[in-house]
């Protein structure tokens, strides 16, 4: 053991080279770290809980989109069936339990109306898979029930789709450094650094953002309405700021124009000052917008968001010139929102908060602080106690416990791990357990010596006897740190990190590169006895 | 310089001797760990329960009862405040609003927020957290689940490795130590949140670490000596291992010790997890697993037969016979 060939000097001296020099930009100023060269940019990133900011978890129902797939469905169908020569007449439509079904008036028509339906429920793509099945039931009743496979995908692409609304809306904050991420079938994680509260970004994240222009019902029986009854082809939503007092309103149910075919908006004031969002459609939308405008002069319509009407303003005069304004009792703040949330797109479905933890900026600096002393300290602690147990020894464990430390950070710099307070946790723990490699050999050099075995053959002995121990000792370590990257969340998936990017070094240092630096000792002193 | 041995030399304690005491207290202790877990419950965080929790810093020194009587006139619900790390910062923790969701909870904090800096100018919120009860349930059972697994995962590695009476030693020691430790977050009512799973799979992880080592010389010894009785065998392979045994829990106790006073508060009770569950792990090893060995029929005869049949790494040239090893018993 005692002969290491310049090979293997050099395998064991380049890893921690490599491993020590990685450490190194973590510890520079920013402008430093930009000017070295790309392969020395690695850093340890720091955790919400360390650098202060927001985490959010946000999840979306699958309920929610199912429902919305069958009301587009329903939709689909009504039209379909009404546009198809001989028109097809039904009745008694109904979608519960996840299913549409409706009677078609004349039995003869049935497997017309069937052949009219198929394309609706074929899936995009060439998969050939079905979103929904259709059947025939009591010879009349149509059942249209949605495939576990078409909801799947539908909640896929909504989720695909609200992950990239919500990485705009957050880019509109101007917030730096957001982490966006779908996590699991239905949620999504957010987590912003720096962000000391985050009400502005959860209120925004909050919004559908769903913006139509109906026409209002002005036929409507206004206390049917209060009663939510609307007539045939309409439908009442709440409509909290309605002058009238009563805070429903019936509007038609066709849609003029959607939030779709918006292409700004922005927050502006009106005459009397009053906070308001500017809209601005395409070309489309704009005309469609001048059309409907001029053919209802006099009469009012309602913009709707996310269901709700927020003002319902007369037409006085067709509106052509493809923008409009929202009003409705905003602040300038929730105003900017809106404009914010109108401009990044509508969520294909609501999103709902589950888990939020934000750390102001002060308590992890803190947190920063305390664990880099108490580090400190417990590094200082452990060298000297192993420095008065094994003398030179322990001073050769001792420097294999600091280039562990620096390539810990180094090979995390490298992989753009995230350090968290548990991680500096796992940190001090790894730093006592990394000396127990060293510990469990040289305990068995004493040991050897104590049986009579000269030098060389009493630390080849202790080496050897004691690698497949530590060996052991470490792969059921591992199996508990694997269990906690897997299963963990955040922070403890933080701690686990570091404990198995230092078990894995620990061994390397406190094994291999201890053994070296021994044998280097005894190759050029030949001591006689040792003082262990 | 004389090196430090906090381990004398040829140190030979008859653990296996006492092992019906060590036993019987160790099942006490047990019992009434589980007894106070059972009786006074452990005090669960928002990761696990649910709800809100704020960390509040005031500029000097406060009154939790005067903070208690500004949150209750609040009407946001029964609110539970606790003195964290220093007299300036208290955790208050409220529950989450039933209906409204993410807004709902934010116009809590909102509420919260405005009528503790009129009551207490100069109080900031330097945390908080809302966890739904959805997202609770899963961290509970994702976290104790991982413990499971970690210790059936450890305690299988070890069967199949070497005999099983090793594998259900190692088991119930780890049990055990776990045991305590929820023991101690119940006696002790620190709040037992996501952090604490982790200090608790560490303590599996160290716990097994050290067994491993014992069990390791157990079996070197069973090849080297054959004739010697297991009751013998096993406290020479515990006093052996013994000046190891006790230099790495100091390493390790040293090292936590530095974290717990200096580490900052919202390591605290992570520290003081993890340094009780190092010295009940260490006794446990000592104590309990290996003893339980005898206890389980462990003979040396399993061992040959298991070697021979896996063809083990030990190598036939180190089972030829005792080495020469001078003045050993």
């Amino acid at each position: 053991m005692l002969n290491f060939s310049r090979w293997a000097v050099f395998a064991i001296i380049l890893p921690l080279a490599i491993g020590v020099l990685c450490a190194i930009p973590s510890f520079l100023p920013d402008a430093t770290v930009a000017h070295l060269p790309r392969f020395m940019q690695t850093r340890v990133n720091l955790g919400l809980d360390l650098s202060g900011g927001s985490h959010l978890l946000l999840e979306a129902s699958t309920q929610d989109v199912a429902k919305q797939r069958l009301t587009n469905m329903e939709d689909q169908v009504r039209t379909e069936l009404r546009r198809s020569d001989p028109r097809i007449a039904i009745g008694d439509i109904s979608s519960r339990d996840g299913k549409l079904s409706f009677m078609v008036r004349e039995p003869s028509q049935v497997d017309a109306a069937v052949e009219r339906i198929r394309p609706l429920t074929q899936g995009a793509g060439l998969t050939g898979q079905r979103d929904f099945n259709v059947e025939v039931v009591n010879s009349s009743t149509i059942v249209i029930t949605p495939t576990d496979a078409g909801i799947k995908s539908a909640v896929k692409s909504a989720m695909e789709v609200a992950t990239e609304v919500i990485r705009k809306r957050i880019d509109e904050m101007g917030t730096r450094e957001p982490t966006i991420q779908q996590q699991g079938d239905n949620r999504i994680v957010v987590q912003v650094p720096g962000l000391g509260d985050p009400k502005a970004l959860k209120d925004l994240l909050g919004q559908t953002a769903k913006l139509e222009f109906k026409l209002v019902d002005t036929t409507a029986n206004p206390s049917e309405v209060a009663q939510g009854r609307a007539p045939v082809g309409s439908e009442v939503l709440k409509y909290p700021a309605n002058p009238s007092g009563v805070p429903f309103i019936a509007v038609k149910r066709q849609v003029m124009v959607s939030g779709e075919d918006l292409t700004d908006a922005t927050q502006g004031y009106d005459q009397s000052n009053q906070a308001i969002v500017n809209i601005r459609f395409n070309s489309a939308g704009g005309r469609r917008f001048g059309q409907v405008t001029s053919q209802n002069v006099n009469r009012p319509f309602a913009i709707i968001l996310d269901n709700q009407v927020l003002s319902a303003p007369n037409i006085n005069e067709p509106i052509l010139g493809g923008s409009a304004q929202i009003a409705g009792s905003f602040t300038v703040e929730s105003a900017n929102q809106l404009a914010i949330a109108l401009r990044s797109g509508k969520l294909p479905v609501a999103l709902t908060v589950v888990e939020e933890r934000t750390v102001g900026p002060g308590l992890g600096a803190d947190s920063i602080r305390a664990g880099l002393i108490a580090s400190i300290v417990a590094v200082v602690a452990v060298a000297a106690f192993m420095f008065v147990s094994y003398g030179r020894f322990g001073m050769y464990a001792n420097l294999a416990v600091a280039i562990n430390v620096a390539v810990i950070l180094g090979v995390m710099g490298m992989l753009g791990a995230t350090l968290t307070l548990p991680g500096i946790a796992g940190f001090v723990l790894t730093i006592g357990t990394a000396v127990d490699a060293n510990v469990l050999i040289y305990e068995r050099i004493r040991e050897e010596r104590r049986r009579g075995r000269n030098v060389v053959a009493s630390i080849e002995h202790g080496y050897k006897e004691a690698s497949r121990t530590i060996f052991e000792a470490n792969v059921t370590h591992a199996i508990a740190g694997g269990i906690m990257l897997a299963l963990g969340s955040g922070p403890v998936k933080g701690f686990a990190i570091v404990l198995l990017i230092g078990i894995a070094t620990s061994v390397f240092t406190a094994v291999t590169f201890t053994r070296m630096v021994v044998a280097n000792w005894v190759r050029r002193t030949r001591p006689t006895d040792i003082h262990i | 310089m004389k090196l430090l041995k906090l381990v004398p030399d040829n140190t030979n304690i008859g653990f296996v001797a006492v092992r019906k005491w060590a036993f019987a207290l160790t099942a006490l202790l047990t019992v009434l760990a589980v007894g106070a877990t059972a009786h006074k419950g452990l005090n669960l965080g928002v990761d696990f329960v649910g709800g809100l929790m704020i960390e509040a810093k005031f500029p000097q020194a406060v009154e939790t009862d005067k903070v208690r009587a500004t949150i209750g006139s609040l009407g946001v619900g029964e609110s539970s405040l606790q003195q964290f790390g220093d007299p300036k910062t208290v955790q208050i923790r409220l529950p989450l609003p039933e209906q409204g969701g993410a807004g709902a909870a934010n116009a809590v904090v909102e509420k919260t927020r405005k009528a503790m800096t009129a009551q207490f100018p100069g109080v900031t919120f330097s945390r908080y957290d809302t966890v739904s009860g959805k997202v609770s349930g899963e961290l509970i059972q994702n976290g104790v689940l991982a413990v499971v697994l970690a210790i059936l995962g450890i305690a299988v590695f070890s069967w199949f490795r070497y005999e099983w009476q090793f594998g259900v030693s190692t088991f119930v020691a780890i049990v055990h130590d776990v045991l305590m430790t929820l023991g101690f977050f119940a006696i002790t009512q620190l709040e037992f949140d996501l952090n604490i799973i982790a200090a608790v799979l560490t303590i599996v992880g160290y716990s097994i670490n050290d067994k491993m080592v014992i069990d390791d010389r157990i079996r070197e010894n069973m090849r080297k000596y054959r004739k010697m009785d297991m009751k013998s065998l096993i406290d020479l392979s515990v006093n052996e291992t013994l000046p190891r045994t006790v230099m790495t829990s100091v390493t390790i106790l040293l090292a936590l010790g530095a974290l717990l006073l200096l580490g900052g508060h919202v390591l605290r009770g992570f520290t003081a997890a993890m340094m009780l569950g190092i010295i009940v792990g260490t006794y446990s090893s000592v104590y309990v697993s290996s003893s339980l060995l005898i206890s389980l029929g462990l003979s040396p005869q399993t061992s040959e037969k298991k070697a021979g049949k896996k063809g083990d790494y030990a190598g036939t040239a180190e089972r030829v016979g005792p080495r020469d090893d001078g003045a050993k018993p």
